[in-house]
């Protein structure tokens, strides 16, 4: 519950202030945030199956983030940021899916 | 949080990395065993309570997320994209808007010249129209079908006894003619003006009266004459001149110069049957 309200008070913060991305970082938000987006369907999946661990979850959490930064940096320093960001989102969506789908089945049985 | 973000995985790059990518593979994977050992009873998630300062923590993170994907999603739909694309995006799209940009110089450069191309058609066209215009104007008064004005004189010819005859008219209008006139009318003290042109004829009429064209005109007869005034008084003036003709026949002749003279008697162009103009 508290992560649903916090998960609204961030949007709306977002949407209020409307900062800048700062330019160093464009290319990082969008992967850290699929990244975040794994690291929390995964959370979802735990605390619905009682398996929930706090500690687990924030360090997965914030270590996805920064494996996925740091892929999408290499692949910069490499040359193949493109490719390679591409790679990160779709390994990652994978996750999601998977993580969703164990959600479903966990939530509807189906 | 962009901002913090970035320092954090600068600085925990090494610790994190480490145990980051194992824990978070092992919660994934790890997860069965740990869930069943803990409970395998009915589902009841909700009654599930956590630590205070964890739930903080997961707040502040999933706040964090939401922020980070609004600021994304917000600046994905501005033209801020461009600052963060790539090298290559970049060289692509400005390929891409070079491209354009020279299609539609072309263009503009071609609808230019096509636009000056009808300019000057019409700007010729307007030219040869004012030029058929004007000329039309001069033939109009030279003909006497047009009223004109302009600086000139005034010759009041007042008869002797026999009154004012057609030969003195005619030799003054010829004097005139020599001396540059360009437009002239013959009025009498009663009666409409009589345009004089080039096929104007003059006869003597019964009772001192003067056959202009057919219309009689008798009396004080006036000259309106547009030409140049001082040399057509000097060939008026000229010793067996006109003034000089009437005088000695004793008439008179009084030559006026006002500022402007009016011509306003026309005659109609006559159709010419035979003559056809050669183009």
């Amino acid at each position: 519950m508290i992560a649903l309200i916090a998960l609204a008070v961030g949007v709306f913060v977002g949407f209020v202030l409307e900062p800048t991305v700062p330019t160093g970082l464009q290319a990082y938000l969008p992967i850290a945030v699929v990244a975040a987006l794994d690291a929390v369907t995964g959370g979802v999946r735990a605390w619905l199956r009682k398996e929930f661990n706090d500690k687990q979850f924030v360090i997965s959490f914030v270590s996805n983030v920064l494996v996925a930064a740091l892929i999408v940096y290499l692949g910069d320093k490499l040359g193949v940021g493109a490719q390679l960001s591409t790679g990160v989102v779709v390994v990652l969506g994978m996750r999601i899916f998977a993580n969703v789908a164990a959600i479903r089945q966990t939530l509807f049985k189906a | 949080m962009a901002d913090d973000e970035e320092p954090v995985a600068r600085g925990d790059e090494p610790g994190q990395d480490g145990t980051g990518p194992a824990d978070g593979e092992d919660r994934d994977d790890a997860a069965q065993p740990e869930g069943s050992g803990a409970e395998s009873g009915p589902v009841r998630w909700w009654t599930h309570r956590l630590p205070r300062r964890s739930a903080a923590l997961i707040g502040v993170l999933v706040a964090l997320l939401g922020f980070a994907l609004a600021v994304q999603v917000k600046s994905n739909d501005s033209d801020q994209a461009l600052a963060g694309a790539r090298q290559e995006d970049l060289v692509r799209i400005l390929d891409t808007l070079d491209a354009r940009k020279e299609r539609l110089q072309g263009e503009i450069s071609s609808l230019n010249s096509q636009r000056q191309q009808i300019s000057s058609t019409e700007q010729g066209r307007e030219e040869a129209l004012k030029e058929a215009r004007q000329r039309a104007d001069d033939l109009g008064i030279l003909a006497g079908t047009l009223p004109a004005e302009g600086p000139g004189l005034l010759v009041v010819f007042a008869g002797g006894k026999g009154g004012v005859s057609a030969s003195v008219l005619l030799d003054s209008v010829e004097e005139l003619r020599g001396a540059g006139a360009e437009a002239m009318q013959v009025s009498a003290a009663s009666g409409s003006p009589v345009r004089v042109v080039a096929s104007t004829s003059f006869v003597d009429g019964a009772g001192g009266a003067v056959l202009v064209d057919e219309h009689r005109l008798s009396g004080r007869l006036t000259l309106s004459v547009i030409g140049d005034p001082s040399t057509m008084q000097a060939a008026l003036n000229i010793p067996g001149g006109v003034v000089d003709t009437v005088r000695q026949s004793g008439g008179s002749v009084s030559v006026r110069q006002p500022a402007k003279v009016q011509v306003s008697a026309t005659r109609s162009a006559p159709a010419q049957r035979y003559a056809r103009p050669v183009s």
